[in-house]
């Protein structure tokens, strides 16, 4: 029964990749496009967490924290960058 | 014991793929860049919760051993999504609306997105040669 869930969750947040890319590509404004980034960063960590379950494997935590805390601060940066014009004031 | 855990890990991975399938959807569907926001910064936080709990859950219950990582992730990415959601209205705020399309704020003050970066704001002392540290900007 986890096989089939943990499948079904697969082909959700591939779905959900494929419209953040269509954001990414057409995205009309700059806001739009880091937004879909960030979302991708996020269905990316859920994507790594199904595959460490379907592998029986505990050796993706690193990736998955490091996936969340590069994201969030390149989010941020890109947003501080818009913002002021400059990362680091 | 084991099948009451397999159920819940199940639903579990089921709910947290729907709402990350519909918070994706929002992104591509919703009209409007604020709108927008919504999808992202709630339902997918929501739905990568709920695979991280899921996760846990099952190390818990079928693997070597249970561990708190997934749970440090879940609460760091809840942590970070308003922040980011704050950013990036922020930014759509400060690219596409000018000053006098947003309301008034209290106080007779500007909204600090619209204000001049150049000018003193209040978060600077107000000593009279204080130009170091502006100058490099223009």
């Amino acid at each position: 029964m986890i096989l089939y869930a943990l499948h079904f969750a697969f082909a959700c947040f591939g779905l959900a990749q494929i419209m953040c890319l269509y954001r990414v590509v057409s995205g009309p404004g700059v806001g739009d496009r880091i937004l879909a980034l960030d979302t991708m960063t996020v269905n990316m960590i859920a994507l790594i967490a199904l595959f460490g379950i379907l592998h029986d494997t505990a050796m993706y935590f690193e990736i998955m924290m490091l996936f969340a805390m590069v994201g969030f601060v390149g989010t941020v940066a890109y947003a501080k960058f818009l913002l002021r014009g400059d990362v680091i004031e | 014991m084991a099948i009451f855990g397999e159920i819940l890990i199940s639903a579990l991975l089921v709910l947290g793929g729907v709402f990350g399938l519909v918070g994706s959807w929002g992104l591509a569907r919703l009209p409007d860049p604020m709108t927008r926001l919504h999808g992202p910064t709630k339902a997918v936080t929501l739905g990568v919760g709920g695979v991280l709990l899921a996760s846990l859950l099952w190390f818990a219950c079928f693997g070597a051993a249970a561990s708190w990582h997934e749970l440090l992730i879940t609460l760091f990415l809840f942590l970070t999504a308003p922040v980011t959601g704050l950013m990036i209205s922020k930014v759509n705020m400060h690219l596409r609306w000018r000053e006098g399309d947003l309301p008034r704020p209290p106080g007779g003050n500007r909204w600090a997105t619209c204000a001049d970066p150049a000018a003193p704001g209040l978060m600077d002392d107000d000593r009279a040669g204080d130009s170091t540290g502006r100058e490099h900007r223009e």
